[in-house]
Parts: C-alpha cells; structure tokens; sequence
C-alpha cells in the first residue's frame, strides 16, 4: 500500500510539474488519474519493491553525491585521453564480481559502471559482469571493487 | 557585483564547460579505434557534456517551473543514457563483434 501511495504522489508531481496549469479541474483530474494508474500498476505488479524502489531512496542520498563525483573524475580522464595525441588507450576486458543481492541494485551497479565513462558493462553471465574499460588502469581500479561495496552498501545488504 | 551577474557567470561557465566537453566527445567518437571504445567517448557526451548544459540552464531559469522540468530532462538522461549503451556493447558482444583488445582478463578462450 506505501508503494501504491508514493506512486500516485510522484505521477501527481510529475504531472503538476509538466503541465503548469492549476485550476480546479485540471487538478483534480491529475489527482484521479494518478491514483488510477498507481492502482492499476499495483495490479500489474510494477508498483513494488522493484518497480518503484522509493525504501532506497534515503541510502540514494548517500550513494548519488558519490557516483556524481565518480562521473566527473573519470570523465575528465577520458577526455585527457582524447585529446592526447597519442590516444593512449589499452582497451581491456574483464569480470567483476556483483555482490548485491536484489535485482534493484544490480542494475544500479551495472549502470553506474557504463555511466562512469572509461567502462561500459557488456554482459551479465551468474554473478559477474563483464565490463569493457579504455585502459587498462579503468579495469584494474574496477575490479578493486569499491563501486561493488558502495551498492552493496546502497542496498542496505552491507 | 549583483546577484544577476554572478548567477550569468556561473551559468555561462557551466553552459561552456558542457560545450567544450561535447566538443571533445565527438572528437573522440572520431579517433578511436573501434566501436567500443567509440561508446566510452560517447559516455563523456552523456555525462560531462550534457549535465553543465542543462545546469547552466537551469541557472538562467531561476526559480520556476522551467528548472524543474529541466530537472526531470537531467533525470531522464541519467537513468536512461547508460542503458543504451548497455544495449549497444551488449548487441555487439552477441552479435560477435571482437573488440580491438589489449588484454583480456575475463578469463575467456576466444
């Protein structure tokens, strides 16, 4: 029922945002359908745990700054390699091991990988993901695992 | 120095940061050897090139509705920009596409 809730309040949101208008009836028709569809997404099985993931959102608070910064740091690395007219690039490719538990933070790590630029995840094959890297520094640091323990961490199973 | 000025400042260093960073993704996408690695210089473009522009943006806008869907755009790109990429190097991994590979430390035959 909490998720049910949270749906509607973030499609009324969404929708107040997008359209701007305010009279009576326009929110009140937002308010009716946002509450029709987070019933209908509840019988559909979307409005869950997975679907709409909002008990990750206090420990997203943590998480989010850090992969930000993440972001920033190595996307400033590649652009380095761009410009170098060396291009030094040691395209690797290799596997590291998903600790998470839930699918909800499997797809967070394995997205925060490709998001990072300098590592794409190609393919997921048990509890490994293999990941392409533009250096081989990209992977070694990867592997090190310490985006691993930050999901981990994300997901409450740490 | 009023308020306007700084928040031009802050948004035009922002606006051109997110330009120059699109410049050099495309640059990139350019250079690099194969599609792989095409994709990493991409991702710059998504990250780096995209957020400053849509900040900066944001910035101009001020307090209104504006920023706010401004705000969802940025969302949007986030979540959805690294699961096209996913699904890209994934279409090519099954599709048989070698990569040009330095070293391979998946431990695979190929």
């Amino acid at each position: 029922m909490g998720h049910v809730l949270s749906t509607a309040i973030v499609l009324l949101v969404f929708w107040l945002t997008l359209s701007g208008r305010y009279e009576q009836f326009l929110v009140t028709a937002g308010i009716i359908c946002s509450i029709f569809i987070a019933l209908l997404a509840a019988r559909m099985n979307l409005a869950d745990k997975e679907g709409h993931p909002i008990h990750l959102a206090i420990s997203a608070l943590a998480y989010w700054p850090w992969l930000v910064w993440q972001i920033i740091l190595s996307a400033i690395n590649v652009a380095k390699i761009i410009i170098n007219p060396a291009l030094p690039v040691s395209p690797t490719m290799t596997r590291v091991k998903m600790s998470q538990k839930t699918d909800v933070a499997r797809v967070t790590y394995a997205n925060s990988i490709t998001l990072t630029p300098g590592t794409i995840s190609v393919d997921i094959e048990g509890d490994d993901i293999i990941v392409h890297a533009i250096t081989r520094e990209n992977a070694i640091d990867l592997e090190g695992g310490s985006m691993d323990r930050r999901c981990a961490k994300f997901e409450g199973s740490v | 120095m009023s308020l306007d000025l700084i928040l031009d400042i802050v948004s035009w260093a922002l606006l051109l940061s997110g330009g120059f960073f699109c410049i050099v993704g495309a640059l990139g996408l350019l250079r690099m050897p194969d599609s792989f690695t095409r994709l990493h210089a991409a991702s710059v473009i998504d990250t780096l090139g995209v957020g400053p522009i849509i900040l900066g943006l944001m910035v101009q806008s001020g307090w209104t509705l504006t920023t706010a869907r401004l705000g969802i755009v940025l969302i949007l790109i986030f979540f959805t920009s690294p699961v096209a990429g996913h699904a890209i190097a994934r279409a090519m991994r099954h599709r048989d596409v070698k990569p040009i590979l330095s070293e391979d430390r998946t431990g695979e035959r190929h």
